[in-house]
């Protein structure tokens, strides 16, 4: 076990204390607590079942756990998120928190134009300006590095890796305090998987938006986290420094999958 | 004044796979003050990079204490949080390795420039002094804007260097930076590290040809296991 922090005395942005989830008999999450600072990306890494998908849902506040809390430390948010009505929830994914999905068919609505994909978000938060609502949807898919000139065309007419950015697009419009991102390079050829990376690099760096990422992919971690957690059966077998974590794994699950590793 | 005081620092590797533990380094304690240049030595897998390594935290320490007299006060980078160990590697540790970490898509100059962007300086001026490093440790004008995984592994290492050493760190540790340069290169990198240890930074270093730096070195410690005299003074400066 670490110290607690003596130089940085900046509040943790995002804080989850013992989440547990159930489904039937199969323990998905068992007492997993996280807590990130602002301007930190933490991956969450971990095998097919692991239960880093459905520890990320929670924190989007989609998915509702047996137990465990959690708190975002922003004006105006207060108290345990999993205690909110469904309003409140809804209001604060919308505003505060961005997601993109692996499958862009659970982000997107993809027969409808990717402009008004990323507007439908301003929409949500209350924006009816049309001019307002085009001009922010435009600067978000250009903060994305999607090509403008394809704005109005739909998803579905679109590659993977541009959908990606649509979804990405989508998640950053309203400037969100945390983005959420579950394989999001997952499926992607590995040239347009650099692309997307950089995008995201660029995008922290430049905003410093608070990431969570989930990825099985050790490379997509390693390029854009600060520090890594190890899931394994709905537990939390290992969390250290990136570098650390990757170049001396302390238990034996991490040590394997470091190992394996091409 | 002190910047690095080690204790009884131990390291070794479980393997759980094999069912084995491999001692790395045991026991060692040493003493650094600013502007001080210590040379790690020791054959090939006595551990100098691993010592390296354990102080910055990419390894933990299985026992002992680092404890680094930092800006905001005495911590020891064995037991430090996270985020306060992130902090210090951006704002008062610096580590030079071998290899450079290219990424994709990402210019020369641009790599060199970020740790001056986020300590906050303004993207122009950031740049102009990425390029004037780029300058001094011999990479062509024609690459600035070039993506540096391309480029040759000496070309690549310079980039590493103008990157790592652009801000002055309190702490920097040196593994092999010298490997893959050629003679300019490597005058211009004994310039640049004396210049930080007139200006107070204190270097731990490990370098396959000592020599390289031979006007640098304070003090030496000998890693090999049994070496009766752990740390002998070479001179003393200061």
């Amino acid at each position: 076990m670490m110290d607690a922090p003596q130089i940085v005395k900046t509040q943790p942005l995002l804080m989850a204390r013992n989440v547990s989830k159930s489904f039937g008999n199969i323990a998905a999450l068992q007492d997993v607590s996280a807590t990130v600072y602002p301007g930190e990306v933490l991956g969450i890494v971990g095998e097919s079942g692991s239960g880093k998908s459905t520890f990320l849902r929670c924190l989007n506040l989609e998915e509702h756990p047996d137990q465990g809390s959690y708190t975002l430390d922003l004006p105006n948010v207060q108290g345990n998120l999993f205690d909110l009505d469904r309003y409140a929830r809804r209001m604060l994914c919308a505003t505060r928190i961005g997601i993109v999905y692996q499958n862009p068919h659970l982000g997107l609505l993809m027969k409808h134009s990717s402009s008004g994909n990323v507007a439908e978000r301003l929409l949500v938060a209350g924006e009816r300006r049309f001019n307002v609502l085009r001009e922010k949807a435009r600067d978000a898919l250009d903060a994305s590095e999607f090509p403008l000139d394809r704005m109005d065309a739909p998803p579905i007419e679109l590659s993977g890796g541009m959908q990606q950015r649509v979804q990405l697009a989508k998640a950053i419009a309203l400037e969100p305090a945390l983005l959420l991102l579950d394989e999001p390079t997952t499926g992607l050829d590995v040239s347009v998987q650099a692309l997307v990376l950089d995008t995201l690099k660029k995008l922290q760096q430049e905003r410093k938006i608070t990431m969570v990422i989930v990825s099985h992919d050790l490379g997509v971690i390693r390029t854009l986290s600060d520090r890594v957690m190890v899931m394994r059966r709905g537990r939390v077998v290992e969390e250290g420094l990136a570098d650390q974590v990757f170049q001396d794994p302390q238990h034996a699950y991490t040590q394997q999958l470091v190992h394996a590793k091409l | 004044m002190t910047v690095l005081d080690v204790h009884h620092l131990t390291k070794g590797f479980t393997m759980h796979h094999l069912g084995a533990h491999m001692a790395a380094f045991d026991d060692i304690s040493f003493l650094l003050n600013a502007g001080e240049f210590l040379l790690l030595k020791g054959q090939n897998g006595a551990g100098k990079s691993t010592l390296l390594r354990t102080l910055y935290r990419s390894y933990l320490a299985q026992s002992g204490e680092i404890l680094f007299h930092s800006n905001h006060g005495v911590i020891d980078l064995a037991r430090a949080a996270d985020i306060d160990v992130t902090y210090l590697r951006r704002t008062e540790i610096g580590f030079v390795t071998q290899f450079l970490t290219a990424r994709p898509r990402v210019s020369a100059e641009a790599l060199v420039a970020e740790p001056l962007r986020l300590a906050g300086r303004c993207a122009e001026d950031a740049l102009d002094e990425a390029r004037h490093w780029l300058n001094a440790f011999g990479v062509k004008p024609a690459l600035w804007a070039a993506y540096p995984t391309t480029f040759s592994g000496g070309e690549q290492q310079k980039v590493n260097l103008a990157r790592t050493l652009i801000l002055p760190p309190r702490l920097l540790f040196l593994d092999e930076p010298t490997a893959s340069l050629d003679v300019n290169a490597r005058a211009a990198l004994i310039k640049r590290l004396t210049e930080l240890k007139a200006q107070g930074t204190a270097m731990i270093g490990v370098f396959h040809h000592p020599g390289d730096v031979a006007t640098l070195i304070d003090r030496e410690i000998d890693l090999t296991p049994d070496s009766a005299t752990g740390e002998d003074r070479k001179d003393v400066v200061i």
